[in-house]
């Protein structure tokens, strides 16, 4: 039999050993933020946002260098992937919560919780396939059609939470006053779940917009601004991650302080969706 | 739970109007039909598309999964594009495993750790604080930790723990330098401890969500039998929570093992058995994306895409396993930002 004294002791070290672990998980982060914005800070200048990216020779020249392109291919491609996503997102947790007794409903549960797990890569290799090669070229089309694959099961899932959350007694109101099932859905359980709703969009935008291995082979990155102006649906287009990635292995030392660059402006955008959506969260609770 | 019900039904101007003029019956009929079909039919894409990604890459792979087999494939330890067109994915599969098994077990005891003690020790306004960052490393994207393993971790491992370690061996235990291997920075060891951070939140989350759920009761009648507090967490908490917690670590494992760019970037890339520590390896995920784009000839595509497949099939065994667990211990949250 221990003494208590013992057993208090054991009490603290295991205290002490816990506060240990939680510090040694949160420094490295802490440490990644730092190293971020001090390696990139240097090189977030007009230019950066104005600029394009041109060939390698134009940073070792000190011509003016940006990665405008990129933005730009960034905003058109997460945004039409959000647009592609929303509908089939949000009709299939429409389908799971007010359709609860649907025969499909469980297979349709393990596909989208499948489909979650899947690694974000081979989301790539399948727009790849349904897009790229049809198209024949690779493009920002396919790009966004490889995000939405990566937005499509976040949203449903939070869409499903978000509307079960909402009493069962709204819906039975809705009915009561004569509104069909269809209009109780979209004017009265929607609505009052929109924090829900909104917040589920958020976290899957910013989880997509960091996203760039699906990337890689659907838009493939373009060093240039489209010289038309379907260039970025149709065309090879620089995406934020991508472009990170390919600056972060190129062999030149401007185009690696650029690549910093780009991650703080990466970070930046999720941590702002991410906060905006642990804001709403919390003002739903 | 406050909702705003006076916004949503009283508030809103259609169901006023739709209290003065109730709609016929056909109206309402035609619209709940077309309403449940367009979300069915929306419901049924993802099962198309989770279904269609199995026979894309199926489909895709299958040259290559016909020449070789598919168990000759996995087992097959030679991958050549360049000169024999030989293809075997068992280094991929290998290097896979390895490093996310590795992460888990190094990520396993603090991820638990910060759960315990941001549930039953940290004040509510740390746990706060601390939840909302374990949740920032997973929304930190992959690339951005990728960037700083190149030019942080990666040097700063090299100087300060691979060549020492290196040195050391080379002077007293010869024996040991085949399997340390290669110290120049970039390599498994370095790649599995950046994944090991980076799945830290998953193992956390689901954890903490079931540390939260063990009943008051069971930690009162543990306080009464006097147990200090961490025999309360050891005896009482815990053995109620295991299932979360292994729905979490399976949850981890499935991350690790679809991880890419950080990997991708990290690892060395080197397509060749035998791996060693320090050494260079390459993944699944990373094959393919640094190969992929290169790829000319037919069947090295279709390796690829096989390479894809077997991933899938991984990915799905871990995440049925994940989901199953999660199922019965019925789990409720554990959802990661």
């Amino acid at each position: 039999m221990k003494t208590l004294l013992q057993r208090n002791i054991r009490d603290r070290i295991m205290e002490s050993l816990l506060v240990l672990s939680t510090i040694v998980v949160l420094l490295p982060l802490v440490i990644i933020l730092v190293h971020v914005v001090i390696n990139g800070i240097s090189a977030l200048n007009w230019d950066f946002f104005t600029q394009e990216l041109g060939s390698p020779s134009r940073a070792m020249q000190g011509r003016p260098t940006g990665l405008v392109h990129t933005i730009l291919g960034t905003v058109v491609i997460d945004f039409l992937a959000l647009f592609l996503a929303v509908p089939i997102g949000m009709g299939a947790g429409i389908m799971l919560s007010e359709f609860p007794d649907h025969k499909l409903n469980p297979t349709l549960r393990i596909m989208n919780d499948t489909l979650n797990g899947m690694p974000a890569i081979l989301k790539g290799l399948l727009a790849f396939v349904l897009i790229v090669k049809p198209m024949g070229t690779f493009s920002g089309l396919a790009g966004a059609v490889a995000l939405a694959f990566v937005m499509i099961p976040i949203i449903a899932r939070t869409t499903e939470s978000a509307l079960m959350s909402i009493p069962w007694s709204i819906r039975e109101a809705g009915l009561a006053i004569g509104l069909p099932r269809w209009r109780v859905v979209l004017s009265t359980v929607m609505p009052a779940a929109r924090f829900g709703l909104v917040t589920g969009t958020l976290i899957a935008f910013a989880r997509a917009a960091g996203e760039a291995a699906p990337l890689l082979f659907t838009s493939f990155g373009n060093n240039y601004l489209p010289n038309h102006w379907l260039g970025m649906l149709l065309g090879p287009t620089d995406t934020l991650p991508q472009r990170l990635y390919s600056l972060a292995i190129s062999p030149y030392s401007h185009w690696h302080s650029m690549g910093w660059a780009a991650a703080i402006v990466l970070l930046v955008f999720v941590i702002i969706c991410f906060g905006t959506a642990r804001y709403l969260t919390r003002k739903k609770t | 739970m406050t909702l705003d019900n006076d916004t949503s039904i009283n508030g809103s101007k259609e169901a006023r109007e739709l209290l003065r003029r109730p709609p016929s019956a056909l109206y309402r009929w035609l619209g709940d039909r077309i309403f449940a079909v367009v979300v069915v039919m929306l419901g049924v894409s993802i099962i198309a598309l989770a279904a269609g990604m199995a026979i894309v890459l199926y489909g895709e792979g299958s040259a290559a999964l016909r020449q070789f087999g598919f168990l000759g494939f996995v087992s097959g330890t030679t991958w050549d594009p360049a000169v024999q067109l030989v293809f075997g994915a068992f280094p991929f599969l290998f290097g896979t495993v390895v490093t996310s098994v590795a992460a888990l077990l190094i990520s396993f005891f603090p991820a638990i750790a910060v759960a315990i003690f941001t549930a039953e020790y940290a004040p509510r306004w740390l746990a706060a604080i601390i939840d909302n960052l374990i949740q920032l490393i997973a929304a930190v994207p992959s690339v951005v930790i990728g960037i700083w393993g190149i030019f942080v971790l990666a040097p700063w491992m090299r100087d300060n723990v691979y060549l020492p370690i290196f040195t050391w061996a080379e002077a007293s235990h010869p024996a040991l330098l085949p399997i340390l291997g290669n110290p120049m920075g970039y390599g498994m060891a370095t790649a599995t401890i950046v994944l090991s951070l980076m799945i830290v939140p998953y193992t956390t989350a689901l954890t903490k969500d079931a540390i939260k759920s063990v009943p008051v009761e069971q930690r009162e009648a543990s306080r009464a039998l006097g147990a200090t507090k961490w025999e309360v967490i050891r005896m009482a908490v815990l053995p109620y929570a295991r299932g979360g917690i292994l729905a979490g670590a399976i949850l981890s494992l499935g991350r690790a093992i679809g991880e890419t760019m950080a990997v991708a970037m990290l690892i060395g890339n080197k397509n060749t058995l035998p791996f060693s520590i320090f050494g260079a390896g390459a993944t699944m995920p990373s094959v393919i994306v640094n190969e992929f784009r290169e790829a000319v000839e037919t069947l090295h595509l279709s390796s690829l895409m096989a390479v894809g497949f077997t991933l899938f099939v991984i990915a799905l065994i871990v995440n049925l396993a994940a989901a199953y667990l999660t199922r019965k211990f019925s789990i409720k949250g554990g959802q990661v930002v």
